[in-house]
């Protein structure tokens, strides 16, 4: 009897010890990764680091047009895909019926957030560079973004949506509000920092991606800032890849000055978000 | 108080339609998305000659169209990114999900998703400055852009969707079936193998497919370090060697190549079976979660 109960007590002990060393296997290069990029980047940080143009074929000068050019695409994305998305997520929350189409719908949104980002480029290329011919633009580029950041806005707009109580409807409709009322007034402000969350963590990852605007918008070097939207641009994540791959004799301070401004655009971003969803769960009211 | 204004009903209807028509466009842009890969990408079937992009020598200035290296270069690649990532990913999903105490979780949780918000290049390049070195060094190779490089920076992409997903399917398991399971004697440790794995086992599948899908479609940090050599993997020592993803050869190509020209279709061809194996890999996903509720659903009522 002793010796039966032993045994599996002591495979629970070396158990857990696997899982927890596991976990830690998983998390330990990822605060190693975030210390070494802050110690290895900071001394390239400057005022003219980050405000400067590249100059000495980008081996000297600062990063000013890539921060522009990456502020311009989630700008850009987020006009497109925050609306789209937000709109598209009320639909299949509060309106949709239970039918194939929905299924549908659904089936083509996860087939939407599971389309590799390279792919998301090709599209680019062939809808919006040549078949619309907005050339490789700002425009063209942040519309692939947007179709990419599509789903994930939508997942989590929808998620949002279905945590507001129902009885929160019941109680709007039977006092005569209609539907679309109902959302604008009841659902939609109490769903808002989930939204503002999902929506901050969908523009986070079209801010990294390079893949999708290799083809659509993203440009090598330019002298100049781009001076409207049909016009290509600079973007932190492409220039990161061109000045650790495709410059032979880069300075390394640069690189990891470069690495560490993506680092602390993305960081910033996830900051935010998990802020809002904090304050937001310690207010909520049901 | 503000007062509720009656609202006119072609407002409303004009509102409801116009919800409903962005309800529906994700559908519009999976259609336009395959339209333009297969516009730009069935041509090449015949314009580049069948048994060249059937063979195994890819060297486009040449003509030579062979798609077979990029393809198992891919699926290689993926498949050490699982031998990480399968292990890694899952055991710190049931930690967090079943042992973990709280405190931990919430270091452990936003640690993840930091991992999935790195952009790929940072993971690329760090992959440049800090694994090749040492992959080089290590193995005593000619050079560090190997397979292998690829193989880990993948597994740790794919491990953030492992996790989140996993856990889903974790914490969906009633609490009713571990404590039946701790009340008929069985430890915790003995309640996660017999009880909760098996009960969310299309869950943790479906994490292990998408995870997987993830890495397959990865493509800057894998171009940046597996040296896009163009090779049929030959057995096990092919792990320690350059090899070239389907992903990189589309980023590392597209941007030279003339637009409607055989190389121009044959990489958009390349997209073509992307699309496929990730439709493939997401329908297959979302079939066994949603089993999985209508037979919990069946279950219940």
């Amino acid at each position: 009897m002793r010796k039966r109960r032993l045994i599996p007590q002591q495979a629970q002990k070396i158990g857990f010890a696997g899982l927890s060393l596991l976990s830690l296997i998983t998390v330990i290069p990822i605060i190693a990764i975030v210390i070494y990029i802050f110690i290895q980047g900071t001394p390239a940080i400057s005022w003219e680091f980050l405000t400067g143009m590249p100059s000495n074929g980008m081996k000297s000068g600062g990063l000013w047009p890539a921060i522009i050019g990456t502020f311009y695409l989630t700008v850009g994305t987020a006009i497109f895909s925050v609306p789209l998305g937000i709109a598209a997520a009320i639909y299949i929350a509060e309106y949709a019926p239970n039918n194939q189409w929905t299924r549908l719908i659904r089936i083509a949104i996860i087939n939407l957030a599971g389309i590799p980002s390279v792919v998301y480029g090709l599209f680019g290329l062939g809808l919006f560079v040549v078949f619309l011919n907005f050339g490789t633009s700002i425009l063209a580029a942040s519309l692939t973004l947007s179709i990419m950041t599509l789903p994930v806005i939508i997942s989590t707009t929808e998620e949002a949506l279905r945590a507001v109580p129902t009885s929160f409807r019941v109680v709007s409709i039977s006092l005569g509000a209609t539907r679309w009322q109902t959302i604008k007034r009841v659902v939609l402000p109490q769903a808002l920092p989930g939204i503002l969350t999902g929506v901050i963590l969908g523009l986070e990852r079209a801010a990294g991606e390079t893949a999708p605007i290799l083809f659509t918008g993203a440009a090598f070097f330019l002298p100049q800032l781009p001076h409207s939207m049909f016009d290509a641009t600079m973007a932190l994540p492409y220039h990161l890849f061109v000045i650790s791959t495709q410059v032979p004799g880069m300075p390394i301070q640069i690189q990891y000055g470069t690495v560490l401004v993506l680092l602390l655009f993305v960081l910033g971003m996830n900051i935010a978000a998990t802020l809002i969803r904090s304050r937001a769960r310690a207010r909520r009211q049901w | 108080m503000e007062e509720l204004h009656s609202v006119p009903a072609w407002k409303e209807t004009l509102v409801t339609r116009i919800i409903q028509i962005c309800g529906y466009s994700s559908i519009l842009f999976v259609i336009l998305i395959l339209y333009f890969l297969l516009s730009e990408g069935l041509p090449a079937l015949w314009k580049a000659d069948l048994n060249s992009l059937f063979s195994t020598r890819w060297y486009p200035t040449e003509s030579y169209f062979g798609i077979w290296p990029l393809i198992f270069g891919s699926l290689f690649v993926t498949l050490g990114a699982g031998l990480v990532s399968v292990p890694l990913g899952i055991g710190t999903a049931v930690y967090i999900s079943e042992v973990a105490p709280s405190w931990t979780k919430e270091i452990l949780k936003p640690l993840v998703e930091l991992l999935a918000g790195l952009p790929s290049v940072v993971l690329g390049f760090l992959g440049i400055q800090v694994l090749v070195p040492f992959m080089r060094r290590f193995f005593d190779l000619p050079t560090g852009l190997t397979a292998l490089s690829g193989a880990i920076l993948l597994g740790m992409i794919s491990i953030p969707t492992m996790v989140s997903v996993a856990e889903d399917a974790l914490n969906t398991v009633p609490k009713s079936y571990r404590e039946a399971s701790m009340a008929l004697g069985a430890t915790r440790w003995q309640t996660i193998w017999g009880v909760t794995l098996p009960a969310a086992k299309s869950g943790v599948i479906t994490a292990v497919l998408l995870g997987m899908g993830r890495a397959m479609g990865e493509t800057m940090a894998v171009m940046m370090v597996t040296g896009n050599a163009p090779v049929m993997p030959q057995g096990l020592q092919t792990i320690i060697l350059p090899i070239r993803t389907m992903t990189a050869t589309i980023a590392s190509e597209m941007g030279e190549v003339a637009a409607g020209s055989v190389h121009y279709s044959v990489l958009f061809l390349i997209g073509i079976i992307l699309f496929i194996i990730s439709l493939v890999v997401n329908v297959v996903a979302f079939t066994l979660t949603s089993r999985k509720t209508t037979r919990s659903e069946r279950l219940l009522s």
